[in-house]
């Protein structure tokens, strides 16, 4: 079976990080024997077998749907790198036209 | 060369719940004050952990239900990844592997008449991000829309033009108000729509290349961007230029679509399942306990009270269009001797008073619909007249009752007796001869005055049409075809 590249620097801009060189080829080679391993469970016959999406067996945890206190303005944007009438402030970020 | 559209839609329907999709905070409208309803949850911060509302999952599913998906039996969350201020934990919980409804299916009348069917590929359950505003070089967030539970009904490519995309939305929106599942408000950004079109000569079935276009918030917004769009394809495509699959922006202002050239043009998402929720599992009792809770369908609705009630078309589709009124109105009609005098008050009175009142304030509406009922006979049978009428409504609003006690308690109740009115009459007559001599003499506007004048002198209270009957008997048949 192919052994699947993983493409380390598409992966690390998508996750908006920069990478030095030694890096790169470090984490290249450790994401590929992560994906080996994949490649092993692969093998395994899974037909009929139901998709899991969480390991453990628990279902339906709900909340009903009633208010609870959180924090008012003023705290939230105590975490703020900067702030001004009630907003957080950003960089702009636009997808420019 | 004659051409055809295919028109697909994602709609992002806010939920009426009280709290968020995962925290407890409120939903807010925009008048709330910025970032006054948030919570460690909602603001992403590393740690806090999210909490499916149980409403929001009956919500949608009763949507899915009502328009004829299948729910599935075991579905859960995934996250998809992306940057931007608007969702700081990096990615948005949403459902892609297994959304809680599939298939599924609007009939919508076009304005020809003529039904056609909008396939769903799905309904799915996500939360809003953070409303950005843009001020110069920097922008400010506001999280109070940032995990409020939105369900995203998504369409297959079936409306083959901007008129049908605005009868789906339509159609759709009279549905979800019937279900009361969402506010349903437009200004507040309740319904807010992606379009995907493309255009493709008419002897071809493969569709044409995909062009989307993001964030409409109005209906009109949709088939006006529609009809641009699909012009400006086809004008490309007569002019023999290839066209790119692309994310497009609607500038009302400009009337025209945009690209938005984002560096990052491929959208990879990485969707995985979020391990901080657990699936949903709907039983078969869950899900038939809430197929039987459904509403009638608003269409079938209006057919319904045209027949049972005798209603013209146009009063059954106003009557229908949003579920409370409809309820109100058929627990007023129901039993009255003619339910197209309720009907009439519904449509004129009631609609009226009630039309900037949100759906809800039907149910608690001092006048009960059993009192309108009443009120729509005693009007109806000459009892008392119309003013008397409106002012017995007034009294309605104001505090409730009976109208039969209210007309009795004030006096106000019509005077229909024929020696009462004839007597009436004789005074008017007695008090302006000259005026009566004028109507024997011809001039048939004399009447209107006198009938005016007992009327007065009965504060109102008389028969209008027995005063006529009376004073026309007494001042001679001659004039009686004029007035
Ligand atoms: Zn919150």
């Amino acid at each position: 079976m192919e052994q699947p590249q993983i493409n380390v620097e598409y992966v690390a801009r998508l996750a908006r990080l920069e990478l030095e060189p030694e890096e790169r080829d470090l984490f290249q080679g450790q994401l590929d024997q992560i994906l080996s391993y994949f490649e092993r469970i692969r093998q395994v016959a899974v037909e009929g077998v139901e998709p899991t999406a969480h390991t453990r067996p628990v279902y339906n945890v709900f909340r009903e749907d009633e208010p609870t206190p959180g924090f008012s303005s003023e705290v939230a944007l105590k975490n703020a790198p900067s702030s001004a009438d009630g907003l957080f402030i950003v960089p702009r970020i636009v997808e420019t036209s | 060369m004659k051409w055809k559209a295919s028109i697909g839609l994602e709609v992002h329907v806010q939920l009426a719940t009280q709290t968020k999709l995962f925290c407890g905070c409120r939903t807010t409208d925009s008048n709330a004050p910025p970032n006054s309803s948030v919570c460690p949850v909602c603001l992403g911060y590393p740690g806090a952990l999210p909490v499916l509302n149980r409403e929001a999952v009956r919500l949608t599913v009763r949507t899915g239900l009502m328009l004829g998906c299948a729910i599935r039996a075991t579905s859960w969350f995934d996250r998809k990844s992306y940057f931007y201020p608007d969702m700081p934990k990096n990615y948005q919980i949403s459902q892609y592997a297994a959304p809680l409804c599939e298939g599924g299916a609007v009939e919508v009348e076009g304005e020809d008449g003529i039904r056609r069917t909008v396939r769903l590929r799905r309904i799915h359950l996500e939360e809003d991000v953070a409303k950005s505003l843009h001020i110069g070089r920097r922008s400010g967030v506001d999280f109070n829309r940032a995990g409020v539970p939105l369900m995203e009904i998504v369409t297959e490519p079936d409306m083959g033009s901007p008129d049908e995309a605005f009868a789906f939305l339509l159609a759709l929106k009279r549905i979800l108000l019937c279900l009361a599942v969402s506010p349903c408000n437009l200004e507040e950004g309740n319904l807010r729509c992606d379009i995907n079109c493309s255009v493709r000569p008419a002897d071809r079935s493969e569709l044409g290349t995909k062009v989307e276009i993001k964030n409409l918030n109005t209906f009109k917004g949709v088939r006006d961007a529609l009809r641009h769009e699909l012009e400006r394809q086809q004008a490309a495509l007569e002019a023999g230029e290839l066209l790119e699959q692309e994310t497009r922006r609607w500038d009302a202002d400009a009337g025209a679509t945009f690209s938005m050239r984002t560096k990052e043009q491929a959208h990879d998402y990485r969707y995985f399942p979020e391990p901080d929720l657990m699936p949903v599992r709907i039983s078969v009792e869950e899900r038939e306990s809430w197929r039987a809770a459904l509403p009638e369908m608003p269409a079938r609705r209006c057919e319904r009270f045209m027949q049972e009630y005798g209603l013209p078309e146009y009063d059954a589709r106003v009557l229908t269009a949003d579920r409370a009124i409809a309820d109100y109105f058929e627990e007023a009609a129901r039993g009255a001797s003619n339910p197209k005098w309720v009907a009439n008050w519904m449509m004129t009175e009631m609609l009226r008073r009630m039309a900037d009142a949100p759906s809800e304030a039907w149910a608690r509406l001092p006048v009960r619909p059993a009192a309108l009922r009443e009120l729509a006979e005693l009007a109806g049978r000459g009892v008392i007249n119309s003013p008397t009428a409106k002012a017995v409504l007034d009294v309605l609003f104001e505090r409730g009752g009976d109208p039969v006690a209210i007309v009795q308690e004030r006096g106000w109740g019509q005077i229909s007796d024929a020696a009462a009115v004839g007597g009436l009459a004789d005074r008017v007559i007695r008090e302006h001869e000259r005026v009566a001599a004028d109507f024997r003499n011809g001039k048939a506007a004399a009447l209107q005055f006198l009938i005016g004048q007992g009327m007065r002198l009965s504060r109102g209270k008389a028969n209008p049409a027995l005063l006529r009957d009376e004073l026309i008997r007494r001042l001679g048949s001659r004039s009686e075809s004029a007035g």
